[in-house]
């Protein structure tokens, strides 16, 4: 880490908590030595270290060995044929976040670099603004690193999500309303209390371990970066930063020079981005949010400015999906493959489904998707909507008579 | 019309308003607010409007909790007592 720099101006900052331009309110991100990088990230020292996260370490914003989270990421990247099939494309694969440690989501790897800088810069209370899976993770990475946490959430979140943050004993504030309003309150508790704001003061370098998904892809790969990858959007950052790791391995000379395209997914209930880059704008109206993908519930997205440029520059598409469309696609993943995604994943999904069909990701190409939380977190979702039990006395007679009416349904069906 | 109303500022704009987190202003509606505000603490305008006139793409303006892109944005009329939040856009996710 050399410094802080503004996106939008260029002017330079300490590498402090703060995440803002005082000129322009530009975001600051994190600024390296790529030359001296080089010299020590080569293929050879990166496998021969733990597959973790932090394999990837020059390359992600900590000064000193993090602290927190070190088993985080390096999950599997499963080749897809069933689903691959039923899509209609050539080759398939999940990158598989939602059996992420500790708490089955991509946000273990945004909190680890987090709370590993936030200790490094002396903070002992850590806070967010959270759809759920954040504060699942803060709450859990605070907890085994000894840090006081503070999360904050829409009131109407799963209940699985709020359960999976009180259990750490983290403090936990509903805030009654959306979550642009439970992100505008904390902005403003932020400029107060001296506490790290994972995703607020904190950002540019949590921001940061988005990046470590991107990297995995294109290790598991072989070393290559995917020709299409499938993102979805809440604020727009994850898909961001794994455009920049792409850039960065590319950058490194760690893969090939070959065009890759970077695709959005939203849910129709919540489609700033995506209605943006269908209509062929570089800026997003803001919008209320209304679905079940709660996590991606974000209708001020912080970086929906940069996913638009992202999705332009790689020639990537942006598309969405309704509430139907994404429990649908949940039930499609998990009958193929055997992965039972939240809702997010059911957007990615039902959004692939959709670029396929019209040909935005060729059917001869090859796909990489982005599961980045577990249904089990988000029960309330779907169920109801895959079908009950069937109920019967521990009688062989009564277990034959079901098969016997299922088997004249099939037959008359 | 112009009313007594409060506006909230941000972090990175309190060196403008001598560390001052919430001022009072007078004013008809928000655009007069941020005249009002530049006409007491200079600078502070060309900080939340680009060259335009429109508020920058990364700063985020309420009244009383809702954003102005869902009001009348610069042109939202204000009562007596209204409070206005400049948020840096810059945070979440």
């Amino acid at each position: 880490m050399k410094a802080l720099k503004c996106r939008e101006c260029g002017r330079e900052y300490p590498l402090a908590a703060t995440h803002v331009c005082e000129f322009d309110f530009g975001p600051l991100e994190v600024l390296y030595d790529y030359a001296q990088i080089k010299k020590s990230m080569t293929h050879q020292a990166i496998e021969s270290r733990p597959r973790s996260m932090w394999r990837y370490r020059e390359l992600l914003p900590v000064a000193e060995a993090p602290t927190v989270g070190t088993q985080v990421g390096f999950t599997p990247l499963v080749k897809a044929d069933r689903l691959a099939k039923a899509l209609g494309i050539r080759e398939l694969w999940i990158k598989l976040d939602a059996v992420n440690y500790p708490t089955l989501s991509f946000k273990d790897r945004v909190v680890s670099v987090a709370l590993s800088r936030a200790r490094e810069l002396g903070f002992t209370t850590v806070a967010c603004a959270s759809t759920g899976n954040l504060a699942n993770s803060v709450a859990a990475n605070a907890a085994a690193a000894g840090l006081k946490a503070y999360v904050f959430i829409p009131a109407d979140l799963e209940q699985g999500k709020i359960v999976n943050s009180l259990i750490y004993g983290a403090q936990v504030i509903a805030i009654k309303g959306h979550y642009d309003e439970v992100n505008r309150l904390c902005a403003e508790i932020a400029g107060k209390y001296g506490w790290a704001f994972v995703n607020v003061n904190m950002r540019p370098y949590y921001a940061e371990g988005s990046k470590s998904m991107g990297f995995e892809i294109a290790e598991q790969l072989g070393w290559r970066i995917p020709q299409h990858t499938v993102i979805p959007m809440a604020s727009g950052s994850l898909l961001t930063k794994i455009h920049k790791a792409y850039q960065e391995i590319a950058k490194l000379g760690l893969v090939p020079e070959s065009p890759w395209h970077i695709h959005g997914a939203q849910a129709t209930g919540c489609n700033p981005i995506s209605s943006a880059q269908k209509a062929g704008l570089d800026f997003f109206k803001p919008v209320k949010p209304n679905t079940i993908a709660k996590s991606l519930a974000i209708g001020t997205p912080a970086d929906g400015f940069y996913a638009l440029k992202v999705m332009k520059e790689t020639q990537g598409a942006a598309e969405d999906v309704s509430d139907d469309e994404i429990r649908d696609a949940i039930k499609l993943l998990a009958e193929c493959e055997g992965i039972f995604a939240e809702t997010a994943g059911g957007v990615t999904v039902g959004v692939a489904k959709k670029l396929i069909a019209t040909g935005k990701i060729p059917a001869k190409d090859s796909a990489v998707l982005c599961i980045t939380g577990n249904g089990l977190k988000t029960l309330d979702a779907v169920t109801g909507h895959c079908g009950q039990p069937r109920e019967i006395k521990p009688s062989l007679r009564e277990f034959e008579t079901l098969l016997a009416a299922e088997s004249r349904a099939l037959v008359t069906a | 019309m112009t009313h007594k109303i409060r506006i909230r500022i941000p972090t990175p704009l309190r060196k403008l308003t001598n560390n001052e987190e919430v001022v009072e202003a007078t004013a008809a509606t928000v655009g007069d607010a941020i005249n009002d505000l530049q006409s007491r603490y200079p600078g502070i305008k060309e900080r939340l409007l680009d060259e335009a006139g429109a508020v920058r793409r990364f700063v985020n303006v309420y009244v009383n909790e809702e954003d102005i892109r869902f009001l009348q944005n610069q042109q939202t009329p204000l009562k007596q007592g209204d409070e206005i939040s400049i948020i840096p856009a810059i945070a979440g996710g």
